[in-house]
């Protein structure tokens, strides 16, 4: 049996296959773009191809993330709220606390031994402290995104980011670029920034150990060290965490399908 | 007869006036701030100079504000933008009480004395949303001009609610509406909409009371001017003098600090 998981971002979407022993066998990515239809079509199809499965083959689909109302194939839709805490769960069973930073939102969630939400709060009013204001960053510095946290790590000393609104820390960026500021130390402080913002949102929940940081930004090697460096707790992030939402979409398709073929 | 210089370096926009001493007007000038300010403040008082062919060394006292305004090295004085923009407001509109600034970073709304002493202000410079720079975004993200947005925003029969506060949340906001086919005017009138709510609660803490002058950058956008009015119910002041307020009251603030200097030489 192969279920599926969807989950639909603000700027990616992801996907993952996984047999009846909750095993990973493919994984889909996509920009998510201005048609959320298509970029779930298109997931889905990447992660039957590199299973060499047909659509009749999968059981059941878990549709989740903003989009997730919006995957046609999909048998049922979760929050991402949930399927990130069953999959940090899933990855990293001694999780207890999730960051995750997406395009447009970032949330922690608290979770328990079982991998059940005790609590959460989000940031989604506001870009600062989301992938946006990465985004911004690489783009006003004409740096690509998958280098910003490498970069960042050269700096010896990081400037400080004064402001929090995106669209103000984008001029901030340009004038200290005209000051002659080195690129490593405006990304460390940009670095830096996010991980204040993201370390008070964790705190309204509470910070325990292990954290599990989840999202596209913890791709970034900078986000992961400048986390680090502020809440000095271990954190896990590994080539999975962006799809863990995915993941957690998958095993509860995993868990209806077994109800399923029960009743049945 | 003597020349006094006042410069407004905005985070967008620098603006400069020469005044005599009679308090008169002689010129003004504007230029693109960019990250060379006192370069930018040269530039517009030197404009400002060239409409009466007053030479930039015949100035005798400069007044500098805006949050440029200690990067202006030939400066006599330094005063806050919400004292200039007080002054100069009270000047251009004598029966001025209330004061909404929308800048290129930052809204203000200020109530005022018949002295032109501020009351009580109330500013957000901690977000884009109820600043030019919210406008900005939502024109780039439509491929119209900052200058256009306003008169298109005018043809708008039903008005799109724009849901997100955050400017770069809006810009995604805006390029959905219009993947989905909503007319430009009417997501561009949701976004005067939007900033206009947020202004006038600004306002309201401050107090509203009749004359309210608008200042600013802004002051050139119809259809800002129009959205504040149908939600304050109230008509607004606005001159081509606006956008100069800071600089004007930087100047005549100049002038008193003169008056003040000579007399005290005496």
């Amino acid at each position: 049996m192969i279920v599926a998981g969807v989950d639909v971002g603000s700027t990616a979407t992801k996907s993952i296959l996984m047999n009846e022993n909750g095993e990973i066998i493919a994984r889909g990515l996509t920009n998510t773009g201005a048609n959320v239809v298509k970029a779930a079509e298109r997931v889905f199809n990447q992660a039957l191809k590199m299973a060499d499965v047909e659509e009749w083959d999968i059981a059941y689909t878990v549709g989740t993330g903003y989009g997730r109302f919006r995957v046609p194939f999909g048998d049922t839709q979760i929050t991402e709220i949930s399927c990130h805490a069953k999959g940090a769960h899933y990855l990293h069973p001694k999780t207890r606390t999730i960051l995750d930073i997406g395009g447009q939102d970032t949330k922690a969630i608290k979770v328990g031994p079982k991998g059940e939400v005790i609590d959460f709060c989000m940031n989604d009013k506001c870009a600062a402290g989301t992938g946006r204001f990465l985004e911004a960053a690489a783009k006003v510095m004409d740096i690509t995104l998958d280098d910003l946290g490498v970069i960042s790590l050269k700096s010896k000393k990081p400037l400080r980011i004064t402001n929090v609104c995106t669209v103000f820390v984008e001029s901030e960026i340009i004038s200290h670029l005209a000051w002659g500021k080195k690129p490593e130390d405006i990304l460390s402080g940009v670095h830096n920034s996010i991980s204040g913002r993201s370390s008070s949102l964790l705190r309204r929940v509470g910070v325990e150990s292990e954290l599990t940081f989840t999202g596209g930004v913890s791709r970034n090697i900078g986000m992961v060290a400048a986390l680090k460096k502020k809440l000095k707790i271990k954190i896990n992030a590994t080539e999975d965490s962006q799809y863990i939402g995915a993941i957690g979409a998958a095993l509860f398709a995993l868990e209806r399908a077994s109800n399923k073929s029960v009743t049945a | 007869m003597k020349f006094i210089g006042g410069i407004d370096v905005g985070s967008r926009v620098t603006k400069a006036v020469v005044i005599d001493n009679k308090r008169k007007i002689l010129g003004r000038g504007t230029t693109m701030t960019g990250a060379y300010l006192s370069q930018a403040a040269e530039t517009a008082l030197n404009k400002a100079c060239q409409i009466e062919s007053i030479k930039f060394d015949d100035i005798e006292y400069i007044a500098s504000t805006g949050f440029g305004r200690y990067q202006v090295p030939f400066r006599h004085i330094q005063i806050t933008d919400i004292t200039s923009n007080a002054f100069g407001a009270l000047y251009i509109f004598p029966k001025t009480r209330c004061i909404i600034d929308i800048g290129a970073m930052n809204a203000r709304a200020m109530k005022i004395n018949e002295e032109g002493r501020v009351l009580k202000f109330r500013m957000n410079d901690k977000c884009a949303s109820g600043a030019g720079r919210f406008l900005e975004r939502v024109a780039l993200a439509l491929e119209l001009e900052l200058d256009e947005i306003g008169s298109i925003s005018l043809g708008s029969k039903n008005p799109q609610t724009i849901s997100n506060i955050c400017a770069v949340l809006a810009e995604s906001e805006v390029i959905n509406l219009v993947t989905k086919g909503v007319d430009v005017e009417d997501i561009v009138q949701g976004a005067h909409k939007s900033i206009s709510d947020r202004i006038v609660a600004l306002l309201r803490q401050v107090g509203i009371e009749n004359e309210i002058t608008l200042t600013g950058g802004v002051t050139k956008n119809v259809g800002m001017i129009k959205a504040l009015e149908e939600k304050l119910e109230a008509p607004l002041n606005v001159s081509t003098d606006s956008e100069f307020a800071g600089a004007i009251g930087a100047a005549l603030l100049g002038i008193m600090r003169l008056e003040k200097k000579t007399l005290a030489e005496n």
